[in-house]
């Protein structure tokens, strides 16, 4: 596995295993993602790629029956170690869902600001500079910049994503998590994700697991193919898309299965 | 059987059940209308201001009753909604195990509990323990008859809001009950409101649990610690009574309770729809 | 960088003030159980299980027996049911299966509203409008047709059993009318479609498939609206005459529980009387407890866990 020599941060999982129950949805899997690079997880549905992208961040162990054993260590500390607060980790992992999930209570503006009140009251002015910055991240400023304060509703299925996506950024995460995030948008919605994702990973370190190989092979550095929970391959993305090591990988980006 | 005889009896079965739906919602349109024809006319301005007079003379209002009503039902309401609303949360929130489920089960059962054996509960600590009669025992009685409904209303309006926000909650690093707080029971507040609501209306217009802790009261008073009149009450005292004067005043009385219950019901809609409409 | 570590404390907390409120649900019903009990204390040793079957009520002997009102509880809750369920399932199938769309909303608002008018309200509807009109319209051509048996013996003054169990039908109505509907609702379309395909119609699709397969929850429903019965006190109390007597006419005075209650509590004077009274409510609460579980756990077992007719109830 490639890291680059400048890595600032790593992450990366040891013998992780998953479970749901006796179900083993993650196995053995160890996997580094190098820093301010985006790693696409891609395999067929149900090989635990969302699981594992969930345990990255404890959002596994949420579901009832749900257990992990092995380690994820974020700069070599293993955030499954008794002392490690959850809640902590999560404010420094961002993450967004297959799903547009705006508060429906909240405005735009509030939408964003959410994950920064977390950590504590801060001046309004320094609220307002870390709204606008998040969301000219997320491409969204020109957009709602004068309706930050109406209903984050009466966006679009895209824009309520990128809306997701500034409110992750917002906190200024050192890691951002992507779960299919297009899954719910139309094409043109999908393209401008995706564009983000290349402009983001100067600024983050970015996971996204993907059903649509297409899609893992425009965005992402480096790819990972898991199988039946195992993880198959990894490797730099042109040469996961062009000379694959391992048949099944091979039958998969081949579209003879999956 | 031939056809035709299938045909006929499916005919005739469906006929019989729309005549007697029908006949069930006649039952509420004529007690409606009965209660406009016999009771609007007696409504003025004296009705609303002034309390009531001797047996035997006429004139008079229901001042009492009604700022004895909002007094009751008030209180009440500020000791059963929090107690209510909090015991649903924790249903939606943790109630998988099995304090859950017992909780939920006699949440069901407690809701059908007949109202005077409430009452009874009410007396047995208030009452007889001060030796008077009070407004306040009242309270605590229609408290009681709230929390169950609430519980069970708040745990289905929280329950509503989808796992997606509560999951984008907590990856953004909210604690648990931040989560709880800021994200779902926000996000329900509609629906949880409309519970109260529903729940109020219900109790306003309870007559048994208070006849023997609010006990009724001609005069005029706020003091919670005395006895004091609502409307039920005032119409059960003047609907049993002999004067065709206390029919009338029971009449117009129970228009006005009728009102009352109709007008908190429908802004219990409203609130939904306001609200809560958005999301689905 | 913010650390990992460190404790968060609040969600404990918040977990055990939730508990704390779900809790003092089954201490409600313990403490109404309590009550009832210690108060009743005194007439339970006095009298003893023939408290249950004899039938003087004399206050001034000392000397209480309930058989009458735990008769005319029975009674007019039967005859309430008798009326009420062929009423409730109807709107619930009516609006389940054969109403048109447009009146889906309308309807089930209007019964709704129905559960919603106090009940005090209902005995006063009862007094001035429905005992007229029994005496009226009703009660003389059911003694013409039916004179002969001893349930319409006797003259028909007004307060009877026959108008507290007429007051009680529709005030049960709704009750069994919103539960079963959201019992018809949870049986799957598929079982419908199912008879349907098979060249049923639309009266022996419900009846051969959506009934049956609700049965349990429907029985529920109207056990439900029996347990409402049982308890009901205010309308009934205004409309059937508070007599302690057994009689098997209709067209008689009788007593329920509840009413017995609500009648005489204010002016029980003696320690005795008035446990009586409470021994009377610690009947009562039992007896609807025991229904209401029992009908809960029938409808539990169709909707699961669903707080079925809630917004009714």
């Amino acid at each position: 596995m490639v890291a680059s020599a400048n890595t600032r941060l790593r992450l990366e999982t040891s013998r992780l295993t998953a479970r749901f129950g006796q179900h083993r949805a993650v196995r053995d899997v160890s996997l580094l993602f190098p820093a301010h690079t985006v790693t696409a997880i891609i395999g067929p549905s149900g090989c635990g790629k969302s699981t594992l992208l969930r345990c990255l961040n404890r959002m596994h162990e949420l579901t009832a029956g749900a257990s992990v054993e092995g380690e994820v260590l974020l700069d070599n500390v293993n955030i499954y170690a008794p002392d490690v607060n959850p809640v902590e980790l999560r404010r420094r992992i961002g993450m967004v869902f297959q799903r547009p999930t705006p508060f429906p209570t909240m405005s735009i503006y509030e939408n964003v600001a959410a994950g920064l009140k977390v950590n504590g009251r801060r001046p309004r002015p320094e609220v307002d500079d870390a709204v606008s910055r998040a969301l000219q991240q997320a491409a969204l400023w020109d957009e709602v910049k004068d309706r930050l304060h109406t209903s984050a509703l009466e966006l679009s299925g895209g824009q309520q994503q990128r809306l997701c996506i500034a409110r992750a950024v917002a906190p200024q995460p050192e890691i951002l998590l992507l779960d299919e995030p297009t899954a719910s948008l139309d094409p043109a919605g999908t393209q401008r994700i995706e564009e983000l994702c290349h402009a983001l990973k100067r600024l983050y370190t970015i996971v996204i697991v993907t059903h649509n190989m297409q899609q893992a092979a425009r965005v992402s550095d480096y790819t990972a193919f898991m199988y039946l929970g195992s993880l198959i391959e990894v490797g730099r993305t042109e040469e996961i898309f062009t000379k694959p090591r391992v048949e099944q990988t091979e039958a998969y980006i081949t579209g003879r299965f999956g | 059987m031939s056809a035709f005889r299938r045909h006929l009896t499916s005919r005739v079965m469906t006929a019989l059940v729309v005549v007697l739906s029908f006949t069930a919602v006649l039952a509420l349109l004529l007690i409606l209308g009965n209660l406009v024809a016999k009771g609007a006319s007696s409504i003025d301005w004296a009705f609303f201001t002034k309390s009531p007079v001797p047996a035997g003379q006429s004139g008079g209002g229901v001042a009492n009753a009604i700022a004895g009503t909002a007094v009751i039902v008030g209180l009440a309401a500020l000791i059963g909604v929090p107690i209510g609303v909090g015991a649903g949360m924790y249903l939606a929130e943790y109630g998988g195990g099995r304090l859950g489920f017992l909780v939920r089960f006699i949440a069901d059962v407690l809701n059908g509990t007949p109202s005077i054996v409430v009452g009874i509960v009410g007396w047995t600590f208030i009452v007889k323990p001060t030796r008077h009669f009070s407004a306040l025992a009242g309270s605590v009685a229609l408290a009681i008859l709230m929390i169950p409904m609430l519980a069970r209303t708040t745990e289905e309006m929280v329950r509503l809001v989808p796992n997606s926000l509560r999951e984008a909650a907590l990856a953004l690093g909210y604690a648990r009950w931040r989560t709880s707080l800021k994200i779902v029971a926000r996000t329900a507040m509609g629906g949880i409101v409309t519970g109260c609501l529903v729940g109020i209306a219900r109790i306003a217009g309870e007559t048994a649990p208070l006849l023997f802790t609010a006990l009724g009261n001609l005069n005029f008073t706020l003091n919670v610690n005395q006895p004091m009149q609502t409307l039920s009450l005032q119409i059960y005292v003047y609907a049993t009574g002999p004067f065709d004067e206390w029919h009338r005043l029971a009449w117009a009385s129970a228009l006005v309770l009728m009102g009352l219950v109709l007008v908190i019901s429908l802004a219990a809609r409203w609130v939904t729809r306001q609200r809560y409409g958005s999301i689905r | 960088m913010t650390s990992l570590l460190g404790r968060d404390r609040s969600d404990r907390v918040y977990r055990r003030v939730l508990t704390g409120f779900a809790l003092i649900l089954p201490s409600l019903i313990l403490i109404i159980l309590g009550v009832l009990f210690f108060n009743a204390l005194p007439a339970l040793e006095r009298f003893g299980p023939s408290f249950l079957w004899t039938s003087t009520w004399d206050p001034v002997a000392e000397v209480y027996g309930a058989a009458p009102m735990i008769f005319g509880t029975l009674a007019s809750s039967m005859l309430a049911l008798l009326i009420a369920v062929p009423l409730a399932l109807s709107v619930a199938i009516f609006l389940t299966e054969f109403s048109p769309r447009w009146l889906r909303q309308p309807v089930a608002f209007l019964v709704e509203l129905l559960a919603a008018i106090p009940s005090v309200v209902y005995g006063m509807w009862g007094i001035f409008v429905l005992i007229p009109f029994l005496r009226s319209y009703v009660v003389p051509p059911l003694k013409a047709l039916f004179g002969w048996t001893p349930f319409l013996q006797g003259v028909f003054y007004g307060n009877s059993l026959l108008a507290g169990g007429v007051i009680l039908a529709i005030m049960v109505v709704p009750y069994i009318a919103a539960v079963s509907r959201e019992v018809l609702l949870a049986v799957p379309a598929s079982q419908r479609e199912a008879a349907l395909a098979m060249g049923a119609t639309r009266w022996e699709a419900v009846r051969s498939a959506v009934l049956p397969y609700g049965r349990a929850g429907l029985i529920g429903a109207v056990i439900l609206g029996l347990g409402r019965a049982l308890g009901e006190t205010m309308a009934v109390t205004m409309v059937i005459g508070n007599r302690h007597d057994i009689s098997l006419s209709l067209l008689q005075p009788a007593y329920t529980m509840a009413a017995a209650i609500a009648n005489e509590f204010s002016e029980a004077t003696t320690a005795t009387y008035q446990s009586a009274l409470m021994e009377v409510g610690l009947l009562l609460f039992v007896l609807t407890v025991t229904v209401n579980a029992i009908a809960r756990i029938l409808i539990w077992r169709v909707a699961r866990g669903a707080a079925v007719g809630s917004k009714a109830l």
